[in-house]
């Protein structure tokens, strides 16, 4: 075991665990921020998709050893950015959602793309997002919502 | 009404009051999936339900409606409230859709258990939603009528208030207490469609902004104090046993708390209890098992591909028998298609992996389950424990999708879960499913050979059609196996044998081999395989007649196929754009009718990268009245990239030697975004017939509409699946 120092959605955060456990559980388990999800545990699916240093990153495949001073970002602290405010309405506005499980993994990957990329296209898109699956295949709407909020985020 | 305390407290209370639709209910098991609507309306007595346990109207104005089904994407923690709060005439804006726990109140009105399953949740319960929200506002204009010295029908309601003469007005949270005293009336008069105001709208689901911002809770994300993390380690092949096991290693890990083994339906695992989800994991990996394979049948798809083969060589039983299929015989070899399906393995996959959280206490249990069969689960979990099912208070939590993965029928997940609380009795354990377990874990679509002899005729119309499917049953060995009449599992020929197209002979048999592999419904079912087939070969027909394949389909209908005649002239107008696609680029048509819902589709394919690129999709649907054509068009959008699967490169479970070769989403790759539809518009044949089911009619049709269009590209034919090289 030991002792991390972790900076997530602003706030100061210790916790005490096994250095390989991957960032995902300790959000999870540690910090009872769930709205980061668990789907495959090898980076396929984009379920556990979280900001580290502003980079939309797989946690559940990063050791929380791995860290350090980077600031991590969750969906549950996402409206504070005017770009993922903008990104959670236009899902809204969309309805985009269905069962919801992969929606928060979707999210993150969208306001980093659109943080990169302010106006994508649907190349851009399908690359960026390429890594987030949906089960319930919301993608048309994920396209549109991503389009809505480019506009309204300009 | 009544203040509600906690759920357990209604829960007795509706049993005690209902006993007689209990006893009803329990003999309802026997209704199921697949007898027609006249044996069902035999054998299910009518019920009256009891407002009070659907609908709570608090102080605060909010209105709390139970939802009878589970939420897992398709939309009904929405619609089932819009359709009792229309007739309730209550304030949308506060409305709250609550997932019921398991009691016999919330079984679904026709199959008789509670569960979700055969897109029936809309089609069974908006009767049911419709008089509930009629006899709530009754209740409530009553209580006001009584107040005000007035007559019931001297009142109008709007928005959650009472009007009366004179600019008098009550609101529904003022009413509720005096309401719940009424008695609730015998019958009510429902709105007619013109005054409906939330049925038919466009309405935005409830549950958008709790999936948008982290704060919905999944069952995967239940948290109670002093809980421990389970995990199991499976056999590698279904059914083995364990000769010995080392965990030495595996205790040494700080936080692992327990090590044994637990019996399964069949076979024996390793159960691991540990603090924390890592730890267990971790733990798991460290296991040394012996597993005993003896006597235990090794599956291998290649040997089982060459053994289904033999098989549809020949007649099996006999499905469906009309006129004379030996025409066939007499026909000569150039006016033939024969041709040979295969389908694979399909895991459903769904995006939250499985999992159940019990606590036991020795004379009770609490569990959290996002599970699609609710009377089943709760009944095994106390099965498991020697309890009585009403000493198991069951809670339904919202679910990362399913497509019958939920629906299982002997509820394996929550046995295992139920296996280690017993034996950690007091402490709250929460079993978690890797996805390495879920891939690898069976209960899958099952693999598939169809063979099809087809006589073609003078005029391009199929002559003559000798259809031989071989699949393992689903309802064998199952609670539903006594639907399996004269050897045939109809879950297994469906949109095959009672297809819609006008052949005057055809048949369909069924060979139904037994292999040591764990299958179950897939969204659709067996529509999953027959519409492919059908679809395609109804497709290869039209190119050989030189006709437009909706024309084509049109000639070759029933005419009482009136749905799909419907959609399909619908589909024809809104797919103008086949007339002008760039070169490169063709269109693909399917149509096919599953549970009562008629659906035709058109693609815009091009070949990208050796794989298919669908540009658009156009899809018309009858589903009699659209109750939220919002939520319609999304499961369209979604069920055809669903349906997806099965096309992919990456898309088969295979076996070798009785182990899964695939482990995680690396093997078994399911669409993703590059892979759906760029663009999906969906148009609803407008319709005031009783709403028809929509979570899985939109599956069957893309496939087959998208190897349609690519034939037109490469003049190949796709009979084999996964769709590896285009």
């Amino acid at each position: 075991m030991a002792t991390y120092h972790l900076s997530v959605n602003g706030s100061r955060k210790t916790v005490d665990v096994d250095p390989s456990t991957p960032l995902l559980w300790v959000l999870r388990e540690e910090l009872k921020l769930t709205g980061t999800k668990f789907g495959c545990g090898i980076s396929a699916c984009g379920a556990c998709t979280v900001h580290v240093d502003g980079v939309a990153t797989r946690s559940c495949v990063v050791p929380v050893s791995l860290i350090g001073e980077r600031p991590i970002v969750t969906i549950e602290g996402i409206a504070n950015d005017p770009v993922g405010r903008a990104v959670q309405h236009a899902w809204v506005e969309k309805d985009v959602v269905q069962c919801g499980y992969c929606q928060s993994g979707q999210i993150m990957s969208a306001v980093a793309l659109l943080k990169a990329t302010p106006s994508p296209s649907d190349q851009n898109i399908e690359e960026s997002m390429g890594g987030n699956l949906c089960r319930c295949a919301t993608y048309v709407r994920i396209r549109e919502a991503i389009k809505s909020a480019s506009q309204q985020a300009r | 009404m009544r203040p509600r305390l906690k759920a357990t407290d209604d829960l007795i209370l509706n049993r005690r009051s209902f006993l007689e639709v209990t006893t009803a209910a329990a003999g309802g098991l026997l209704v199921s999936l697949y007898l027609d609507k006249l044996t069902i309306a035999q054998q299910t007595p009518p019920k009256v339900y009891p407002p009070d346990a659907f609908v709570h109207v608090r102080s605060d104005g909010k209105i709390l409606i139970q939802v009878n089904r589970l939420e897992f994407g398709q939309g009904v923690q929405t619609s089932l409230p819009m359709i009792l709060a229309d007739e309730m005439d209550a304030d949308w804006a506060q409305v709250i859709g609550e997932l019921a726990p398991a009691a016999d109140v919330y079984r679904d009105p026709l199959f008789g258990i509670q569960m979700v399953g055969g897109s029936g949740s809309i089609a069974h319960s908006f009767q049911q939603y419709r008089e509930l929200g009629a006899k709530t506002r009754a209740m409530l204009v009553a209580a006001a009528a009584n107040r005000w010295k007035l007559r019931p029908d001297q009142l109008r309601t709007e928005n959650s208030i009472v009007y009366g003469p004179n600019n008098r007005l009550a609101m529904y949270a003022d009413l509720a207490n005096d309401a719940a005293k009424q008695p609730v009336p015998q019958a009510v008069t429902l709105k007619s469609p013109s005054q409906f105001r939330l049925i038919g709208k466009k309405v935005a689901r409830l549950d958008s902004r709790s999936k948008c911002d982290g704060s919905q809770m999944f069952g995967l994300d239940r948290d109670l104090p002093g809980m421990k993390i389970a995990v199991v380690a499976h056999p590698p092949v279904f059914g083995a046993g364990i000769k010995s096991v080392d965990d030495r290693e595996a205790r040494t890990l700080a936080g692992v708390r327990d090590v044994f083994q637990i019996p399964l339906t069949k076979g024996t695992a390793v159960a691991i209890v540990a603090d924390r989800f890592w730890t267990a994991k971790q733990a798991r990996d460290r296991l040394r098992i012996d597993w005993d394979l003896t006597g235990v049948e090794r599956p291998d798809t290649a040997q089982l591909l060459t053994r289904y083969k033999q098989l549809a060589a020949t007649p099996g039983t006999i499905a469906v028998n009309r006129g004379d299929v030996k025409a066939l015989d007499r026909t000569a070899r150039a006016n033939q298609i024969v041709a040979e399906y295969e389908f694979p393995y399909l895991a459903h996959a769904p995006m939250e992996p499985l999992n159940t959280t019990i606590r036991f206490d020795g004379d009770k249990a609490e569990a959290w389950v996002p599970s699609q069969f609710q009377t089943m689960d709760q009944m095994a979990i106390a099965e498991v424990l020697g309890l009585k099912p009403e000493k198991v208070t069951f809670h339904t939590e919202f679910a990362g999708g399913g497509f019958g993965r939920r629906a299982v029928t002997d509820s394996h997940v929550q046995r295992e879960a139920a296996a280690i609380a017993k034996r950690l009795r007091g402490t709250p354990i929460k079993l978690i499913w890797t996805r390495e377990d879920d891939i690898r874990g069976g209960y899958y679509r099952p693999m598939l050979v169809h063979r099809v002899e087809i006589a073609v005729g003078p005029d391009g119309m199929p002559a003559a059609w000798r259809h031989v499917i071989v699949v393992q049953s689903l309802l064998a060995g199952s609670p539903f196996a006594m639907l399996i009449k004269d050897g045939i599992d109809e879950t297994s020929v469906e949109g095959a044998k009672d297809t819609h197209y006008n052949i005057a002979n055809f048949q369909v048999s069924l060979h139904s081999p037994t292999v040591n592999v764990p299958v179950l419904w897939w969204r659709s079912v067996g529509h999953t395989h027959s519409a492919y087939v059908m679809e395609t070969l109804v497709d290869e027909l039209a190119t050989r007649a030189r006709l437009d394949p909706i024309a084509y389909r049109r000639k070759l209908l029933k005419p009482e196929a009136k749905k799909l005649h419907d959609v399909l002239e619908l589909l024809d107008q809104k797919s103008g754009w086949r007339k002008t696609l760039p070169a490169g680029h063709a269109a693909g048509i399917a149509c096919h009718e599953s549970f009562e819902t008629a659906v035709a589709c058109a693609v815009d394919v091009s070949i990208e990268n050796k794989r298919p690129k669908i540009h658009r999709a156009t899809v018309a649907v009858h589903c009699g009245l659209a109750v939220n054509p919002l939520s319609v068009e999304s499961q369209f959008q979604g069920g055809l990239g669903f349906g997806l699967t099965q096309l992919m490169a990456r898309g088969a479970i295979t076996l070798k030697d009785g182990r899964v070769e695939q482990r995680n989403f690396d093997g078994y790759a399911p669409p993703y975004i590059i892979d759906a539809p760029m663009a999906v518009d969906v148009h609803i044949v407008p319709s005031t017939d009783p709403p028809t089911g929509c979570g899985e009619p939109p599956v069957p049709v893309i496939s087959p509409a998208v190897v349609n269009a690519l034939s037109k590209l490469t003049r190949k034919r796709y009979r084999s699946l996964p769709l590896v090289t285009v």
